[in-house]
């Protein structure tokens, strides 16, 4: 099962570059589900057949939270604030890339001295976690929409969430449960927060944001 | 038998390669919703062109003649050295990844010097596009390669391609796959298929590849053409040794496995040029770093 956790700690890096390399933000959203369904095959090729109940069912609320019920709303937004791309991000796109290899090396660098601890069969998947979160952590910094700073949320949520999946494997069906039910909270308060801003200004580019005088 | 089925492998390139061409062209008239030309019209078009004459313009040197000829004689040693899936290529040393990529510079290297022969300004816009994209797209065929080599430790491409998917493989699936992705990116950049290149069009401010052929008429071009058919097929028995994971250990049916990929290749082509607009230029060049990215990620994996 090893090498199939590979293949899909492989698909959340390769939609980790088209994160950083798409200006569309329905490409981005698209993106958030293809991260859904990586996680959930993640989590399930780490366990041992048979799957235990309560597996299946975190697999399946992760899959019904991250791969519909949160891309519905970012949708919804993305409809109401009526914006389709990031125009002018603070890091262009190539350098985006660039900058998303260096990620990935220091992610393999990063996890060498932690090699130890990880579960058997999942060698990959730290480094691919370790990218997933640092990958959120660009996007917020390095893009102007609120909307697309909220899919770099997401992304980084992802990646705490492949790191758990390492250990989830065991126990912490509580822990998940939580960090889903925050992220939701968290989505659908974003989700109201850019309609307000929207309605408020006309955009949502952030960065403007700052010169709000009283 | 495994020679005779590396023979049989420069064969089946040899003489299939041109229905290649008419696979793709059928999977994209599908996806047209038209009929589209019959499997064997390149061969015809290739038949009609060899009975032709050549016109040449007097300002042109040997070159603009020699190009082609060594274009079309440089991509047939090349495909000697290419492995059809697990099974060993007709020629096999340390280091011949190089070779071949060099061979490819050369008659790339040579296109450019014909269609700069011409003294055509427009020809000379093509060959400079053509080295812009080909100087991007080098570091990632040699990133793809060097990943396979380091990870398998062996420095010949038969050697690299004979141990993938096989019982305890080095390097792993994952970067492999990866690796396989970066090349069909690199076959699209490097045989002027859609993303990169338009092949069906003429429109002056779009053309790369086909702007540099257009004063060859006759064999020369028949040459040309075959030659790109040929470099189609070694491209794409490259991410088909990567892509397939089957290797049985009969050397006939491996051929014949390889052979089929070959043409599931082709039919990708065909559905990612039906599927895909046309990159603007400017954006060329993001899809070659992105690739090279990818194929960065695989050293990176490998390196683990």
């Amino acid at each position: 099962m090893a090498a199939w956790t590979d293949i899909f700690v492989l698909g959340l890096v390769l939609s980790n570059f088209r994160l950083l390399a798409s200006s569309r933000l329905t490409v981005m959203i698209e993106t958030m589900v293809l991260q859904a369904f990586a996680l959930t095959a993640i989590l399930l090729t780490l366990a041992d057949r048979p799957w235990p109940l309560r597996l299946i069912v975190l697999s399946l609320v992760t899959l019904a939270v991250k791969g519909a019920l949160l891309p519905w709303l970012l949708r919804r937004t993305m409809r109401a604030a009526d914006v389709r791309r990031e125009i002018e991000p603070f890091i262009g796109y190539n350098v985006s890339i660039l900058a998303g290899i260096a990620i990935l090396g220091l992610g393999f660098l990063i996890v060498q001295p932690l090699k130890a601890t990880v579960v058997p069969g999942s060698a990959s998947l730290l480094p691919g976690a370790l990218f997933t979160t640092l990958t959120g952590l660009l996007i917020i910094v390095s893009r102007r929409k609120a909307l697309a700073q909220v899919v770099g949320y997401l992304a980084m949520e992802n990646g705490i969430y492949a790191f758990g999946a390492a250990l989830v494997v065991k126990e912490p069906m509580l822990v998940e449960m939580g960090v889903l039910l925050d992220v939701f909270v968290a989505v659908f308060v974003m989700g109201i927060t850019i309609y307000q801003i929207n309605r408020e200004f006309d955009h949502i580019d952030t960065d403007r944001l700052s010169e709000l005088k009283d | 038998m495994t020679l005779t089925a590396s023979i049989l492998h420069w064969l089946a390139a040899v003489l299939l390669a041109p229905l290649l061409v008419g696979v793709i062209n059928r999977t994209k008239a599908f996806f047209g919703g038209r009929r589209g030309q019959p499997f064997l019209q390149v061969y015809h078009d290739l038949f009609k062109l060899m009975g032709k004459g050549a016109v040449y313009s007097q300002t042109a040197t040997w070159i603009f003649r020699f190009g082609p000829m060594l274009g079309l004689a440089v991509v047939l040693t090349a495909l000697a050295i290419v492995p059809a899936g697990g099974l060993r290529a007709l020629f096999v040393f340390p280091g011949d990844f190089v070779f071949l990529a060099y061979t490819l510079g050369l008659m790339r290297f040579f296109t450019v010097l014909a269609a700069l022969d011409t003294g055509s300004a427009f020809e000379g816009m093509g060959a400079s596009r053509e080295m812009q994209f080909a100087l991007l797209a080098e570091p990632v065929l040699f990133a793809g390669l060097a990943v396979l080599a380091a990870g398998s430790g062996q420095l010949s491409l038969s050697g690299i391609y004979n141990q993938l998917w096989s019982a305890g493989m080095r390097p792993e699936g994952a970067p492999v796959l990866l690796v396989a992705l970066t090349l069909l990116m690199v076959l699209l950049a490097e045989n002027a298929r859609i993303p990169v290149d338009d092949p069906a069009t003429h429109l002056e401010l779009t053309m790369i590849h086909e702007v540099m052929v257009l004063d060859h008429c006759g064999v020369d071009l028949a040459f040309i053409q075959y030659g790109a058919a040929l470099k189609l097929w070694l491209f794409a028995a490259l991410v088909t040794g990567l892509a397939i994971p089957l290797r049985t250990g009969q050397p006939m049916v491996d051929l014949v496995v390889t052979i089929a990929g070959i043409f599931i290749t082709a039919v990708v082509v065909g559905i990612v040029e039906s599927t895909m607009a046309r990159l603007r230029l400017v954006r060329v060049p993001q899809m070659l770093v992105a690739s090279l990215a990818l194929s960065l990620a695989a050293f990176f994996w490998i390196l683990r």
